[in-house]
């Protein structure tokens, strides 16, 4: 006798429990009420997008080169059109741009090669960018060197000044903010006091204030004649700033690192820089990205404040359009796009932060 | 070990010597603005017809052209300017630390500015003044029918003071509807909640175009307070002071004379002796200021006279087409007065 061994052949699974129409019943319709509010979500949604995509796509004038080319029914996007490169590289003499795309094209590829792990000499490529590029970076973008013009910073602007600012300002603030955060920390009275002074004045003054007495106050205490660049003195003031909130950051992640794993390593005859440096600082970062990189997008959105000096960000560009008399009365286009451009660096940064994270993990994430 | 005392004695010395010819060279504006090649000119960080970049990133407008007309007296290339945007607070500032060396940023000469901030005016290139807007179905063709109206007016400035002092000197009753934007004052105008909206007349025009009707409004000709807008120099170098007063007298001039950037080649050959005195054709008035003789010429054929200036940023060949008003010259009814050349 022969057991009859003929498979039951597969089944889809039914309707109703796979595919969108399923998923679409699980979470929007799965009961009277639920319905309800999906609906009204849905007509809610409807009411605000209808006039935002009618104004910014279906009505908008795309194409053209004046202000007599809108039709001034929707959103007039040859004026971010005409302005782009300007939006871009500020007041910047147009045939030295290709010096900016070099430096922002060489800042990308050494970050690439960092954030790619299958590369190799990433001991050497790291000080290149730390040490060797922002020196190459100032002398292309300044220029006095190697038969460059010189282009004065006052020329400097736009999304190009926006990122100068916001790197130089997390990269010089991180290691700021360690030494200060493990200064605060420190068994050395003298040590300690200096750091929780520094931290606490540069955290208790909005950064309004201080890039104001940077401008304002600042040349009034120097001999006549001599001038410290603005943008400079935006750099120091935001590099300060933000390296008080750094410390605290850090700090707070040193905090969540068992007393025992530095005694641990000290009981192993480590010396303080080694206990910090292999054992509590690798547990401690990693912890700390998601404070970190709050903290660097708010610094990123902070740099428009610089507007206030005078100089030329990503705003303070857009702004400075909309009072040419050629294009007066196209303020939302400009603020659109600028609000656009900022959300995507915003946006990139806090899905890079997630996969560091993710990257990162070892077990400690609850 | 005697040789290198020496050595050392003649490099302390050397290095006295060039600290102390520094010195000397920074001596007055003109020589350091020689040396730098440049004009450094604080300008508005953006305001329309006054100064603003264009589309290619160069610096417009009729404040602008005080500064280009400066440089082309002194340097003879109108773009050898440095500009350096400044807001309201920050601009006396960087003209008294040395970080420019004039102002030319729409800024009202008061008596304050000119006596306590150690810096002088040097001259009006722009009156204006408070006037109004209408809706133009109002049918209103002065301010003096104004009485009763609801009049859109941006808050904490003078302009909210100088409303009220008119009309109650000339007796009439209004009521302010208060805004805090200059967009939030224009949005109010549009959307119907008053008759007026008041400002600088300079203002007005450019909000005027930002309605969506810009035809369907009109600036009544009352104006209603003065506001002399000029350039504005350091106390203490009286030479760098003459400069930029008679860079703009020149502008002016050229104008009463008829001499523009297009006739201004001719013009060396005119017979007229104002117009050869001007040109350095009949003497030389440069020299007492450290200027060449064709400093004017340098003016005129690269910036232009004044009403090319008005006419080219905010008068009827821009797009804020504000009528020459109380700028026509003297001669023609206007406040535009200079001093003779000779």
């Amino acid at each position: 006798m022969t057991h009859n061994e003929t498979v039951i052949p597969e089944r889809p699974a039914p309707r109703l429990t796979v595919g969108p129409l399923a998923w679409l019943r699980a979470n929007l319709f799965s009961g009277p009420v639920n319905s309800l509010f999906t609906l009204l979500g849905l007509y809610l949604l409807y009411l605000l997008l209808t006039p935002a995509i009618q104004w910014a796509l279906i009505d908008a004038d795309w194409i053209g080169t004046s202000r007599d080319d809108c039709s001034r029914e929707g959103a007039c996007w040859v004026f971010v059109n005409a302005r782009l490169g300007q939006f871009v590289y500020g007041l910047y003499p147009g045939g030295e741009i290709w010096r900016i795309n070099l430096m922002f094209a060489t800042f990308a590829a050494l970050l690439a090669w960092l954030a790619i792990p299958r590369l190799p000499f990433k001991r050497w490529v790291a000080p290149v960018t730390l040490v060797a590029f922002p020196v190459f970076a100032y002398v292309l973008l300044y220029g006095g060197h190697f038969g460059l013009p010189v282009v004065e910073t006052h020329r400097w602007g736009g999304l190009s000044l926006t990122l100068i600012l916001a790197t130089v300002g997390m990269v010089a603030a991180l290691p700021i903010g360690i030494v200060l955060a493990l200064g605060r920390r420190s068994q050395m009275p003298i040590v300690r006091s200096v750091c929780v002074v520094f931290i606490e004045f540069w955290r208790g003054v909005p950064l309004i204030t201080i890039l104001f007495m940077a401008s304002v106050m600042l040349p009034l205490f120097l001999p006549t004649g001599m001038t410290i660049d603005r943008l400079v003195r935006a750099l120091i003031g935001i590099t300060l700033f933000q390296s008080a909130y750094m410390a605290e950051v850090v700090r707070g992640g040193l905090q969540a690192i068992p007393r025992g794993q530095e005694e641990a390593a000290a009981a192993l005859g480590m010396g303080y820089w080694q206990r910090m440096g292999l054992i509590v600082l690798p547990q401690a970062l990693k912890m700390m990205i998601p404070g970190i990189v709050n903290t660097f997008i708010s610094l990123f959105k902070d740099t428009t404040l610089v507007m206030i000096i005078g100089l030329f960000d990503l705003l303070g560009i857009v702004q400075a359009a909309l009072s040419d008399s050629r294009w007066l009365g196209f303020a939302v286009e400009g603020y659109v796009f600028a609000a656009l451009m900022f959300w995507i660096f915003c946006f990139s940064m806090s899905r890079y932060s997630q996969y560091l994270e993710k990257k990162l993990h070892t077990g400690h994430k609850r | 070990m005697q040789y290198n005392k020496k050595k050392w004695v003649m490099l302390t010395s050397a290095a006295a010597l060039t600290l102390g010819t520094a010195g000397l060279a920074s001596a007055t504006t003109l020589e350091d603005m020689r040396e730098n090649g440049a004009v450094q000119c604080g300008v508005s960080d953006g305001l329309p017809g006054f100064s603003a970049p264009d589309d290619e990133g160069n610096w417009q407008g009729i404040d602008v052209d005080v500064c280009r007309a400066v440089a082309a007296a002194v340097l003879g290339d109108a773009d050898a300017v440095r500009y350096v945007s400044l807001n309201a607070v920050e601009r006396f500032t960087a003209l008294q630390s040395g970080e420019v060396d004039m102002l030319s940023r729409n800024t009202t000469w008061t008596t304050t500015r000119d006596t306590t901030l150690g810096l002088n005016f040097t001259g009006t290139n722009f009156y204006d003044g408070q006037g109004f807007l209408v809706s133009r179905d109002l049918g209103i063709s002065s301010a003096g029918e104004l009485d009763g109206a609801a009049i859109c007016v941006q808050s904490g400035t003078t302009t909210e003071l100088n409303l009220a002092d008119y009309f109650r000197a000339n007796d009439m009753e209004f009521q302010p509807i208060v805004f805090d934007t200059s967009e939030q004052t224009v949005g109010g105008f549009e959307a119907g909640r008053c008759d007026v909206l008041t400002s600088d007349t300079s203002q007005l025009a450019a909000l005027r175009i930002q309605l969506s009707d810009p035809g369907g409004a009109v600036i009544l000709p009352e104006v209603i307070s003065k506001e002399p807008l000029g350039p504005v120099v350091r106390q203490g170098d009286d030479q760098w002071f003459n400069i930029v007063k008679w860079s703009l007298f020149a502008m002016i001039n050229a104008e009463e004379l008829g001499i523009s950037s297009d006739n201004v080649d001719d013009m060396l050959d005119s017979e007229n002796p104002n117009v050869a005195r001007l040109l350095g054709q009949d003497g030389n008035y440069g020299e007492s200021m450290g200027l060449e003789a064709d400093w004017a010429y340098n003016i005129i054929s690269q910036v232009g006279n004044y009403g090319e200036i008005y006419d080219r940023n905010v008068g009827m060949d821009s797009p804020l087409e504000i009528e020459r008003g109380v700028n026509r010259l003297w001669t023609e009814g206007g406040l535009q007065y200079a001093p003779p050349v000779r």
